[in-house]
């Protein structure tokens, strides 16, 4: 069975149709990506799921349990977590106080400070600026802290809005390189980015969201050999039409 | 766990020389009154600073550590204060105290402490009915209305209706007040206390987090609005609590007097120690009161030195010094005077020898 189930989902804001009524899985353990141009509705989707928007029809069901209507502190203690778009760290609060910010849900201090052992060991980085205030950190640095955040929550799922977002192509490797190890340790990853190229290699599988409706989805690979989705978001088009000129 | 034992001796250790300091504190502010004389000067400064102290670290929690731009604070004050006097007139005393309402309706008294958590209590409350609504609001709106909410709350104890309970608009006095300066500075020390624990506390974590990020806080699970809700109430309650030790220091209260520009004061006080700050909002209520109250006094007298009168030495030139001094600190320390630092031992025992970073490892 799927860990996360989306069923018809509709959102409007103020009259404009968001989200259209889509519907995609998530299996356990695998990297899936939606993809797509601004304003498709990728962003809308991941508050859609985290409660942070009204839902206006369909149905969220995750791990089997009916999470349509929930708050968004219970969709967290159900285990979905979200890196949010442009990192979002606190930036004056020290690296340990965002990472324990991560864990606010929980009240088990000695399992908590294993926690930020466990996000230590992943990322030696934040380890060595644990008292610098993240707003000074790089970002990539506050990528890994974003992401050690959500670690924090221990979430069975981690819904990513943009990671490579604003940053520098080798910090982007990085980042993907993250993400591929978080699925080795078990997690299950909901990605979705405008670097299309990045996230297809990395995704199992991938859906494709034009103006708040899925028009496409396959397998990652499938996807990146697509000449459609090569054409459209890619990039390729246009080198395809200089080499034939 | 060698490394944690180490640090619990280095935080029992550092506890004892805190408990020390503030007991030296104590003594000092005891021996200084029975020489200097409980109404000098230095005393009133002392005892007025005290009081801003805790008003002003609750504006800060509220302001600077949740990022809440509340402008309600005379109004909580004014709450505190009155309930207070209300609940402390001696019943032989309201007679007189009441005179153009019959001696009031209220005829009976309660304990000093009790009344000064009572008048907490109650701006807390009316804190958490305003702010059902109002914290929905952001920033600007937000300061526009619980300024409108100060001002609503003056004319409600100035009505003469309700003159049997709160004597309208005139003074209330012949209440319970304070002997002696120690008494305000241990309540409101031990209000301070409460609320720097509060503010390292998982909550006071949460409290930061909403100031930086509203939309990661949320993401992360925090209930915004419960949070806001409860640092505006706990923020509100200390004012209260203030108001009932400003009430004790002025030995008569009047509704009248709780006007915006208290408000001002107090913020101007947080702004000035530095947003964040709790030692900063203590150091500068105390530099505040002192300055405007006495240092400066000598500017509003007329002062002929010989033949010569010294030029523009008048009444009220003494608030244009003081404003141009308040403009130079806003202007030279831009996040005021502790931004969001802490003054610690530890801080200035590695400026003192010499010695690089100050960072707490706790």
């Amino acid at each position: 069975m799927s860990l996360l189930t989306v069923t018809d989902l509709q959102v409007s804001y103020g009259g404009i149709e968001a989200l259209k009524g889509i519907s995609f899985t998530v299996e356990k353990g695998h990297i899936v990506t939606l993809i797509g141009a601004n304003g498709a509705g990728k962003s809308t989707t991941l508050r859609a799921i985290s409660g942070l928007v009204p839902i206006k029809a369909g149905g969220i069901t995750f791990d089997g349990r009916e999470i349509t209507s929930l708050m968004t502190s219970s969709i967290v203690k159900e285990g979905i977590v979200m890196v949010p778009e442009g990192r979002r760290v606190f930036p004056n609060l020290t690296v340990l106080e965002n990472l324990r910010i991560g864990a606010y849900l929980r009240h088990d201090p000695a399992e908590i400070n294993a926690t930020i052992e466990y996000v230590y060991e992943r990322f030696p980085r934040l380890k060595e600026r644990h008292w610098q205030l993240a707003g000074t950190l790089s970002g990539g640095e506050q990528q890994m802290l974003a992401v050690g955040r959500a670690l924090m929550a221990r979430p069975r799922l981690i819904m990513m809005d943009e990671p490579s977002l604003g940053l520098a192509p080798l910090v982007v490797k990085d980042i993907f390189q993250i993400i591929q190890r978080l699925r080795e340790e078990g997690i299950t990853i909901l990605l979705i980015e405008q670097n299309a190229n990045a996230a297809l290699h990395a995704a199992d599988y991938g859906y494709v969201l034009e103006t708040g409706r899925i028009t496409m989805e396959d397998t990652g690979s499938a996807l990146l050999n697509n000449q459609k989705i090569r054409d459209a978001y890619l990039g390729q088009a246009r080198k395809r039409r200089t080499e034939t000129v | 766990m060698l490394l944690s034992a180490f640090c619990k001796i280095a935080q029992a250790k550092r506890l004892s020389v805190y408990v020390l300091l503030i007991s030296t504190l104590f003594v000092g502010v005891y021996i200084l009154e029975n020489t200097v004389g409980a109404n000098s000067m230095l005393m009133m400064v002392l005892k007025k600073g005290a009081i801003y102290a805790l008003v002003a670290v609750a504006m800060n929690l509220l302001n600077g550590f949740t990022g809440l731009f509340s402008l309600g604070q005379s109004g909580f004050m004014l709450i505190g204060a009155n309930i207070y006097a209300i609940f402390t007139i001696e019943t032989g005393n309201r007679a007189q105290v009441y005179q153009y309402y019959g001696g009031g309706i209220i005829q009976f008294t309660l304990p000093t402490l009790v009344s000064i958590i009572l008048g907490g209590l109650v701006a807390a409350f009316f804190a958490f009915l305003i702010g059902l609504p109002v914290l929905r609001l952001k920033s600007d709106y937000l300061a526009i209305a619980t300024l409108g909410f100060a001002e609503i709350i003056r004319a409600i104890f100035q009505y003469d209706g309700l003159g049997p309970i709160t004597n309208g608009s005139n003074l209330l006095r012949k209440f319970v007040v304070f002997e002696t300066a120690l008494f305000p500075f241990a309540v409101a020390g031990a209000c301070i206390l409460l609320i720097a624990l509060m503010i390292h506390s998982t909550y006071g974590r949460a409290f930061k987090a909403i100031r930086d990020d509203e939309i990661a806080a949320e993401a992360m699970g925090i209930n915004l609005f419960r949070h806001k809700q409860m640092s505006f109430v706990i923020s509100s309650f200390f004012a209260g609590i203030g108001g009932a030790l400003l009430a004790m220091y002025q030995t008569t209260v009047q509704a009248k007097a709780f006007t915006a520009a208290m408000t001002y004061e107090i913020l101007l006080i947080v702004v000035i120690g530095g947003m964040g700050s709790i030692s900063g909002s203590i150091l500068a209520s105390f530099l505040f009161v002192a300055a405007s109250e006495w240092w400066l006094r000598f500017l509003d007298n007329v002062t002929v030195i010989g033949t010569f009168k010294v030029p523009l030495m008048r009444s009220g030139f003494r608030m244009v010094v003081f404003s141009v001094i308040i403009m130079a600190v806003v202007l030279f320390y831009r996040q005021g005077i502790m931004g969001d630092k802490e003054l610690s031992l530890h801080r200035l025992g590695a400026r003192f020898t010499r010695k690089k970073g100050g960072a707490d490892h706790g």
